[in-house]
């Protein structure tokens, strides 16, 4: 569909495009299209189809209708715990982990000394993979061996950070914002360092504290970076998936959409109807965000 | 270096390791001869690994010409990945699990019937055959080894205090609160991998209601709500007082470590969970007992003991060839001996054999007290989620001993979750 | 990238760091950044830690403990248990024409849609943006059927089919990353000064000359970013690979990570300096490209 419009741009364009960038435009705008729907779009479509089946992978395709959906809601229990805590990674990473990576990043622009060794301490968690993330939690809040309850010193009746479930979340949460404060913090830090200086002293001159600078000031020129921090929070929050995976495997308190949809669509279980159905739902409340996100970008165009 | 001789550099080296690779990609495929065997293994650990490796190259050193080309994952991710594994481009030969978690594939026309093989199998038990076989009668697996579970603990901290094992659930029961006036932990406990704390289910249920309700239940055709399945439940409650608190978030390497450590006095375990805890200088003084009785009328007839081997995958494109069919059925029949067993296990001492023409004069006490235990047993389960479907296991049964862990008191709403989704689960084709 | 392109570089922000008295405010933010930082890096510590001590001895004592035998043994195990060189070529043969493709053909859409000012390139936008939000687990099964079914020469595979071979990783990390660079390289581009272009034009340059000589030049600190950030991320990746390759030795290095963890036995110590080697690439990267990374993730605030 989008493929044709553009291509319909395209012809429209010719009085301002000559054949070869046409030409230009058609492949180099083509493939990607073509990929984003062959490898995005299509299989999401085809999965919204599988989810009114039955099927287990191997077999015949069978329809059932909203069975899959019925049962979903009123019989996985697992469900509505994990759309809780899929929301409650949001609110934690938006409203903790964001601001905390943008005070950092505030206290580092300030141009102290060590800054590059501030950032590349905060932002190494970034790059550290699932197992690695997985087996630290392990090493740190295991309840018999983890360096926590070693800490805390309480040997009697120590705590099982892992293991309780309604202790758990919070624990996988901190990891979580351990490394996307690195990340925030980063790209804050990015915005910061193009906020024109003058600026600043400017309104240092008209006798404005340092908060009141910042936050009448620099904050609003740097638009740009919290649409992109708002963005990859919420992608974030909705797919997050490989810490509680790595820790274990999503289950007893720690239950996420992604990892619902895994142990349905990907493990041994092979329900790929009943996980498209989850997979669904999580398709919508993540299309609630881009539609969100849609209207603001068209009226930021329009008051442009 | 500046960024543009950096990525430079990258696409250089990309193309530099790209090109090799698909100039011997070139060559003839692995098993077009068809003397070579492709065999997909889920042994990634090194012990068994390497025995493993050694049994293939004795089977290579007396055949003649023939050998076995093994593709290794992970245990877990190959798990993860059956289905598509034998959907899309299996080996011709890959190490599986017995019972129902074959049987589900067999149905689906992803495996190879042996039963040709079968006729001249020797040394296979009757049970060790319907393990073998799927719902159609046909055999489908050439056993390997299994390991029985029971109730492991030290020697040596049974004799110190005297502790007498256990034959009755009362007597276990008094020999847990004994533990527990000792200051010990009576019986290790984990369940954070999901799977560990089935075993007990599996006992209790087996020891109440003996080995036919169990294949039943795990059939999907009795009612989780039964008050069978609830007694099974209330009496693990009246255990859960003497096992180790915070199960859910301790893998079973922790809890057995707690059993070497000597700080839990019992646990229910696989024969090579503990074995692999504990230090060589330690096996020795590694011991268990059966699961106590229960109820006198199933006695400790059934016994848990999982049996791992080897099948032949439908979808191999070089099974097509007759010669390559020939080959891999070969490698079965060998696989299928007593001394083809003793190889692997004389560097994998953590399971048994399942061919009783197996030497086990090397065996150690513990692998031969485990050759009594399954030998002596009326019939042999596999494991909850070896016994039932993948799906029903993992995605219901999982989280639901998960949650009675933690709260072990509302087992009505438990078995009522449990039996809705399995309705809608055993169901749905 | 051109040799003209140093030439139309864009001036780097105006370093602010002059320096200033020691106040103690100062201090108090120090403190504070140096507390956090070494919360930060307790974890990796740690993690470093139980990669030299022996298994035995964490267990018995905790990880949390005094050392009693320290050594870089597991290193030298990890290394060789787990094949890594092999498993590093084929994390290579997926990450660098991945990052490489995917920054080209993104970039191309994004300069197309910031800089041209076509119609429809806000559904464009939509697109891309949309199905960079959608979690990875929802393609997998429509992705595995079709991929099983498409055959490729053997040259291309030795499967024979796109299954079980490095192009469909490589091609759905592509489309998989490309909304996200989209998104991204666009909110760039749209800070450029638009009169480069319109002089261009006037010239009488087409689309290409454009793209290449003239936007792709003045996106390289974005682009630099962008390349370190996808290039985690692929590294990172251990889905895919998992899904459509089924054999063993085809396995990416984060994949690979798991051989090192057992059935039944699983040496978290040996895990951790699997761990440490795994993740010293990316660190690499990161540490090499530091400067050029924060600079070019400067996503168009106003100067």
């Amino acid at each position: 569909m989008s493929f044709i419009s553009g291509r319909r741009t395209g012809q429209r364009g010719t009085r301002r495009f000559t054949r070869r960038d046409l030409v230009v435009l058609g492949v180099l705008l083509g493939i990607p299209v073509l990929l984003d729907i062959a490898i995005v779009w299509g299989p999401t479509l085809a999965s919204v189809a599988l989810s009114f089946t039955s099927w287990d992978g191997i077999g015949d395709i069978k329809w059932v209708g909203t069975r899959n959906y019925a049962n979903l809601f009123t019989n996985y229990p697992q469900f509505w715990p994990a759309a809780r805590h899929n929301l409650l990674w949001l609110g934690f990473l938006g409203l903790v982990a964001a601001p905390f990576g943008l005070l950092l990043a505030v206290l580092i622009d300030k141009g102290v000394r060590f800054s590059r060794f501030y950032q590349s301490t905060l932002y190494m968690p970034v790059v550290l993979s699932l197992a690695v993330v997985g087996f630290i939690a392990q090493l740190i809040f295991s309840r018999d061996q983890g360096a926590l309850n070693a800490i805390v010193g309480d040997t009697r009746t120590p705590t099982d950070w892992l293991g309780d479930p309604d202790l758990n979340i919070w624990m996988i949460l901190l990891a979580a914002a351990w490394r996307h404060t690195g990340y925030v913090m980063i790209l804050y830090l990015a915005g910061l360092k193009a906020v024109d200086p003058s600026l600043k002293e400017a309104a240092a001159i008209d006798g404005a504290s340092e908060t009141q600078t910042f936050f009448r000031i620099v904050f609003p020129t740097l638009r740009p970076v919290n649409v992109i921090v708002g963005v990859i929070t919420v992608i974030e929050s909705l797919r997050a998936f490989d810490i509680v995976y790595a820790v274990n495997h999503g289950r007893n308190g720690l239950e996420l959409l992604s990892v619902l949809v895994t142990d349905n669509i990907i493990g041994e279980a092979s329900r790929i109807g009943f996980g498209s159905a989850i997979a669904v739902v999580l398709l919508a409340v993540s299309l609630g965000f881009v539609v969100t996100y849609l209207v603001q970008e068209l009226r930021g165009e329009k008051n442009r | 270096m500046s960024r543009r001789s950096l990525l430079r550099g990258a696409a250089v080296g990309a193309g530099a390791v790209t090109l090799p690779a698909l100039l011997t990609a070139c060559g003839s495929g692995p098993g077009g001869d068809g003397k070579t065997i492709t065999l997909g293994s889920n042994s990634s650990d090194p012990v068994p690994k390497k025995a493993f490796a050694e049994a293939f190259s004795a089977y290579a050193a007396q055949s003649d010409g023939r050998k076995v080309k093994v593709n290794t994952v992970d245990h877990n991710t190959f798990q993860e990945n059956i289905n598509r594994y034998l959907q899309g481009k299996p080996d011709d030969v890959f190490m599986w699990f017995a019972g129902n978690r074959m049987q589900f594939f067999a149905e689906k026309g992803l495996l190879h019937d042996i039963s040709d093989n079968w006729h001249g199998y020797k040394g296979f038990s009757a049970a060790l055959k319907a393990q073998s076989s799927g719902a159609d009668g046909k055999q489908y697996l050439t056993p390997y080894y299994y390991y029985p579970w029971a109730v492991f603990h030290r020697k040596s901290l049974f004799t110190e205090r005297g502790y007498q094992a256990p034959k009755t659930l009362d007597e276990y029961v008094a020999l847990a609160k004994q533990m527990k006036k000792d200051k010990l932990d009576p019986i290790a406990f984990c369940d954070k991998d999901g799977w560990p704390a089935m075993g007990t289910f599996d006992y209790i249920n087996m020891r109440t209601n003996g080995y036919e309700f169990h294949k039943s239940l795990m059939a999907g055709e009795e009612a989780w709500t039964d008050k069978r399945v609830r007694e099974v439940f209330d009496t693990w409650r009246r255990l859960l007082p003497y096992c180790q608190q915070g199960a859910n978030g301790r893998t079973w390497q922790e809890a057995a470590t707690s059993l070497q450590k000597r700080d839990a006095g019992m646990a229910v375990f696989g024969l090579p969970h503990p074995g692999a805890q504990f230090s060589k200088t330690e096996q020795g003084d590694l011991d268990f007992f059966p699961f106590p009785v229960i109820n006198p009328e199933h006695g400790q007839d059934a016994v848990e003991a999982p049996i791992d081997g080897f099948l032949l995958a439908k979808k191999s494109k070089n099974l097509k060839n007759k010669k390559s069919l020939e080959s891999a059925k070969d490698l079965l029949k060998w696989l299928a001996t007593g001394k083809a067993e003793d190889i692997y296990l004389k560097s994998d001492p953590n399971n048994i054999a399942v061919n009783d023409q197996a030497d086990t004069s090397q065996y150690s006490a513990l692998q031969k007290k485990a050759v009594d235990l399954v030998s002596g047993a009326k019939q042999i389960s596999q494991f909850m989620d070896r016994d039932t479907r993948p799906d029903f296991s993992s995605t219901v049964m999982i989280p639901a001993i998960q949650k009675f862990i933690s709260s072990p008191n509302d087992v009505d709403g438990l078995v009522n979750d449990i039996e809705r989704q399995k309705k809608s689960i055993f169901t749905s084709d | 990238m051109t040799t003209r392109a140093a030439a139309v570089r864009p001036a780097p922000p105006a370093p602010t760091t002059a320096r200033r008295r020691l106040r103690p405010g100062r201090l108090g933010v120090h403190a504070f950044l140096m507390t956090v930082s070494i919360a930060f890096l307790a974890p990796l510590v740690l993690a470093v830690y139980a990669s030299l001590r022996p298994y035995d001895e964490t267990s018995e004592y905790g990880y949390f403990s005094l050392p009693r035998h320290l050594s870089l043994d597991y290193y030298r195990q990890a290394f060789t248990d787990s094949g890594m060189t092999k498993y590093f070529v084929n994390t290579m043969i997926i990450a660098v024409p991945g990052v490489l493709v995917t920054l080209f053909l993104a970039s191309f859409v994004a300069f197309a849609l910031a800089r041209l000012k076509m119609r429809g390139g806000l559904v464009l936008l939509m697109l891309f943006t949309a199905g960079n939000l959608l979690p990875q687990q929802v393609i997998v099964t429509p992705l595995y059927v079709v991929f099983n079914r498409i055959p490729l020469p053997y040259w291309m595979s030795d499967s024979m089919t796109m299954f079980d071979s490095y192009w469909a990783v490589v091609l759905v990390q592509i489309g998989f990353q490309l909304g996200f660079c989209v998104f991204v390289l666009a909110n760039f581009m749209r800070t450029l000064p638009q009169e480069i272009l319109e002089a261009a034009v006037v010239d009488g340059a087409g689309v290409w000359t454009q793209f290449w000589r003239i936007t792709l030049p003045l996106c390289r600190p974005a682009l630099a970013a962008l390349g370190t950030l996808q290039f985690t991320w692929m590294y990172n990746d251990f889905l895919w690979a998992l899904v459509f390759i089924s054999d063993g030795d085809k396995l990416p290095i984060t994949s690979a990570l798991n051989n090192l963890r057992g059935q039944f036995f699983t040496d978290y110590n040996l895990l951790a300096a699997g761990s440490v080697i795994v993740a010293l690439p990316t660190l690499v990267v990161f540490m090499l490209l530091q400067r050029h990374f924060i600079a070019g993730l400067t996503l168009g605030s106003n100067k």
